[in-house]
């Protein structure tokens, strides 16, 4: 934990600035040209704060989006520790788009180290590189960086508040300002006289904000504990407010096909099956699809599928063979990137065993439960668009353009998410529904997409390809040589987000590959990618999805080749490069009673992968059932330097865990004439509370950085099932999903 | 042509086609949104309402065949005053993203009505139903037991 805490200080102020009745406070960004977010210059709009208080209460600001994650708790959390307010007596709001509220951490991702081994230099280089974030203006929720991001800033927020607020009293009191105490809202004076910061507000307006000091951890009374979460009530009542559920005065509805033969062109259509179906009010031509606005979202979905519509070719080979092809040929071109080239693979050490393997994973879909939809009024000066959003700024841009408004006239809401999973952070809802609502100008209209059209028309995860070549020598691995290929979602979104086609070495499809914290002698990891035009994106922990069970499959298979356990034999290899994921190892052979031996009938795999700074080692079992395999029980041990809430790590890491074990088991989006051939759940399932192991969770938090939590859950546990069916059958598992090789139970 | 529904104890006149389902009319219409559209197919519950007491896919019901009060989450309890599956829900910190919880809990309500002490096994059979792409069945698992055992004391 040493370098937490010094991180970022240098680089941003707080500022406060007088409201009407009260005060605001927030952070800028020192000799950037970012403006105060709070004292606007001239033509200049005002950004939003994190703390506001006035005579009615103290309002938090959480500036990313909800998702699941808990991210809307624990970021106020962090204001309310040092503000020493208490979370059920203020109000917590999601903060609307804002440049101020860009993602250094995220950016910071973005340097070629492997992560684990950053020095402090490093470090500091790449919180100094956040700075680029800003010029995309990239208020991004994702990459796990939330809680990266938002530590020290949040923090410093709250305590800067509280020593403002400290001094309005004591300058109302006629004392130091040290002499006074705070406490669940108020000021208290050393003669135990009470002043609540509502009264304090006014005043705390008009005064320099003094400089503030962080409280050190062991004075912490609420980060490090479980918290409720601020939105679980609303959730478990059926009144919290998801994108789908806004409900603006006057609210039409619609629905959209796109073709489904993905990016091809719109060679016409008949809609007048469509015009005489009940409750239709509007056909809308969107050059590339149509939509019909209506009276009831059903009645809007009936008349859309309706329209007969002459759909043109895909610009992509059209099955998935073709695709694959395609992939595969990407490892005879020079490679995009060699992350790590240690030692010298081209030769087999003297007495070493050598083994190959190839690898390959399927395109998947996000699948999120709240399909994609957003709400749209446009008014012909002012856009306001209401969506579940990772990426607000990035929308408001995009919609402006569409709308040939000013960023300044858009305003973007943001509600609940019902899943994000990283397909939010696309634009395409959100500009679909606007050009929508720009065929009812003055009416708010709520597109949403049936589950067919959101399962066919989403930016997958790219299918993926590896080729392993490895030796193994006197019990211990001493070369690793390894290639991808895929698509590279980071230049297909670059050039979706800007216009411009993304270049240069892709970090991210070679994560969980190049990054792995094993010591391994001669050590070459290579990323290629596929030219191909498919549709695909940031699906939960990115790159590591694949790699993950690239890596850890061959690790396994490595470990098998040299005679040795696999727990053990990761354990020797981790133990001399990165101790925190040797203890990650460490703890799931103690928690699940790691033996080595199963018995007849049970199976056991491990995997350990290291992404968004945290390692994470699962071990899980499954049980031959009269032929049926149940995945029975899994243990997991991450390590997160910190655990702000241990409650939000562990739910983290299990739902991460069952994301990738639903994929592993039977997820797979295959294409066929161009389309993806999968329409809803009952072709795209996955776990459910039948077939879900029992699960125990180790927070461990030896790490020096704080690391991420919403994804790391994710990359081993679809390398820990292969290997467990391994254990159990003898096959090796090396293609997902695993239900076509093994009978699972689904 | 116009419908009389009864839901959440209230008489409500809908104009709409017979063969709307009712999930369309509670959202659209009615106004009520804590009953969410997930696939349109029955495959993933979160849109479980119960009719006369009964959990049923609303996605699946037509205007027309509505045979009985409908109840949806809202009329289960209230952020105020929650009924004791919407507390064990909050009590064990479910939610994740939430989007299902509404057809999670409206399933779960139904299954302890119809069997006060439901085993590990009674609860696959009961939920497996109701998807969650967020992965919260453990807790979902554990707030169905404690609620049942608040429900016996009571």
């Amino acid at each position: 934990m040493a370098s937490i805490g010094k991180i970022l200080r240098r680089t941003f102020l707080i500022g406060s600035a007088a409201i009407v009745g009260g005060v605001a406070f927030g952070a800028y960004y020192v000799s950037r040209p970012a403006a105060n977010p709070l004292k606007p210059g001239k033509g200049e709009t005002a950004l939003s704060p994190f703390v506001l208080i006035d005579q009615q209460g103290v309002t938090l600001f959480a500036p990313r989006a909800e998702m699941g994650q808990g991210v809307m708790t624990t970021w106020a959390t962090l204001i309310a520790e040092e503000l020493d307010v208490e979370l059920d007596q203020i109000r917590v709001l999601h903060g609307p788009a804002a440049a101020a509220y860009y993602n250094s951490a995220l950016v910071g991702e973005g340097l070629p180290n492997k992560g684990y081994d950053i020095s402090d230099f490093q470090h500091n280089l790449g919180e100094a590189l956040g700075v680029l974030g800003r010029t995309l203006s990239l208020q991004v929720t994702g990459g796990s960086t939330s809680m990266k991001d938002g530590f020290e800033r949040m923090r410093m927020a709250g305590a800067t508040a509280r020593e403002t607020l400290k001094q309005a009293a004591a300058d109302r009191l006629g004392v130091d300002r040290h002499q006074l105490q705070t406490e669940n809202g108020a000021v208290v004076a050393p003669d135990g006289t009470r002043i609540p910061y509502t009264e304090l507000a006014e005043a705390a307006g008009q005064i320099e904000p003094p400089e503030a000091k962080l409280r050190d951890p062991s004075e912490w009374r609420l980060l490090g504990q479980p918290q409720p979460r601020v939105d679980i009530p609303g959730k478990s009542t059926g009144t919290a407010t998801f994108g789908i559920d806004v409900r603006p005065e006057g609210l039409k509805f619609a629905s959209v096909r796109m073709n489904p033969r993905l990016g091809g062109q719109m060679n016409g259509f008949d809609a007048s099956t469509a015009e005489a179906m009940p409750g239709v009010e509007k056909i809308v031509d969107l050059g590339t699809g149509v939509a019909v606005i209506a009276s009831n979202t059903w009645l809007a979905i009936q008349a859309v599928e309706a329209i007969d519509v002459d759909w043109g070719e895909a610009p992509y080979p059209p099955d998935t063979d073709g695709l694959f092809n395609q992939i595969a040929k990407a490892f005879d071109d020079a490679p995009n990137s060699t992350m790590r080239d240690d030692g010298d693979v081209d030769v087999l050490p003297e007495g070493a065993t050598e083994i190959t393997a190839e690898y390959s994973a399927p395109y998947l879909a996000h699948a999120t439960m709240e399909p994609m939809n957003a709400t749209a009024l446009f008014t012909g000066t002012k856009l306001d668009l209401w969506c579940g959003n990772q990426a607000p700024t990035l929308i408001q841009m995009r919609v402006a353009n569409v709308a040939n408004l000013d960023t300044e006239a858009v305003e973007i809401h943001t509600p609940y998410l019902g899943g994000g999973f990283g397909r939010r952070g696309e634009l395409d809802f959100s500009e679909i529904a606007t050009k929508v609502a720009m065929a009812l100008p003055g009416t708010p209209v709520q597109t949403t997409w049936s589950r067919e059209e959101d399962m066919r028309h989403d930016f997958f995860r790219p299918g993926a390809m590896a080729r392993m070549r490895g030796a193994v020598k006197d019990g211990k691995a001493v070369l690793i040589d390894g290639k991808v290929a895929s698509q590279s979602p980071t230049q297909q979104a670059v050039e979706r987000y800007t216009g411009f086609p993304g270049g240069g070495p892709d970090k991210v499809l070679v994560e969980g590959f190049f990054n792995q914290p094993y010591a391994v002698p001669n050590y070459r990891m290579s990323g290629h990618i596929a030219d191909l035009t498919v549709p695909v994106g940031f699906w939960r922990s990115v790159g590591n999805s694949h790699n993950g069970f690239f890596h850890e499959t061959f690790m396994d298979e490595l470990a098998h080749a040299a005679g040795r356990d696999p727990l053990d034999f990761r354990l020797e290899l981790t133990s001399s490069e990165h101790a925190p994921s040797a203890g990650c190892l460490q703890a799931v052979k103690e928690m699940s009673g790691w033996t080595g031996k199963t018995p007849a009938g049970v199976g056991r795999g491990v995997a350990l992968t290291y992404s968004f700074g945290t390692p994470v080692a699962q071990v899980i079992e499954v049980v031959d059932e009269d032929g049926t395999i149940r995945i029975s029980k899994a243990w997991i041990a991450c390590d997160v330097g910190l655990a702000l809430d241990p409650a939000t790590v562990e739910a983290q890491m299990i739902g991460g865990m069952i994301y990738g074990l639903s994929a592993a088991a039977q997820g797979e989006i295959t294409f066929a004439d161009g389309e993806v051939e999968q329409y809803n759940f009952p072709d795209y399932d996955a776990l459910r509370m039948h077939n879900t192991p029992v699960t125990e969770v180790r927070v461990l938090e030896t790490n020096k950085h704080l690391g991420g939590v919403g994804e790391p859950g994710t990359p081993p546990s679809m390398p820990a099932l292969g290997n467990a069916l391994f254990d159990l059958t003898g096959e090796r598992a090396r293609a997902l999903p695993l239900n076509k090789q093994f009978d699972l139970l689904v | 042509m116009a419908t009389t529904l009864k839901i959440n104890g209230q008489a409500h006149q809908v104009d709409l086609p017979g063969d709307v389902p009712l999930l369309w009319v509670l959202r659209d219409e009615v106004g009520l949104t804590g009953t969410k559209f997930g696939c349109g197919v029955a495959a993933c519950g979160a849109c479980t309402v119960h009719i006369d007491g009964e959990a049923v896919r609303s996605c699946q019901v037509a205007l027309s065949d509505v045979w009985g009060d409908v109840t949806t989450i809202e009329g289960l309890g209230t952020p105020d005053a929650m009924a004791t599956i919407q507390q064990a829900w909050v009590d064990h910190q479910v939610a994740q993203c939430g989007y299902c919880q509404s057809g999670q809990i409206m399933q779960a309500a139904a299954l302890l009505t119809e069997n006060p002490a439901p085993s590990d096994a009674d609860i696959d059979d009961a939920m497996q139903g109701n998807l969650c792409r967020c992965g919260t069945y453990p807790r979902i698992r554990a707030a169905i037991h404690d609620a049942a055992a608040k429900l016996k004391e009571v």
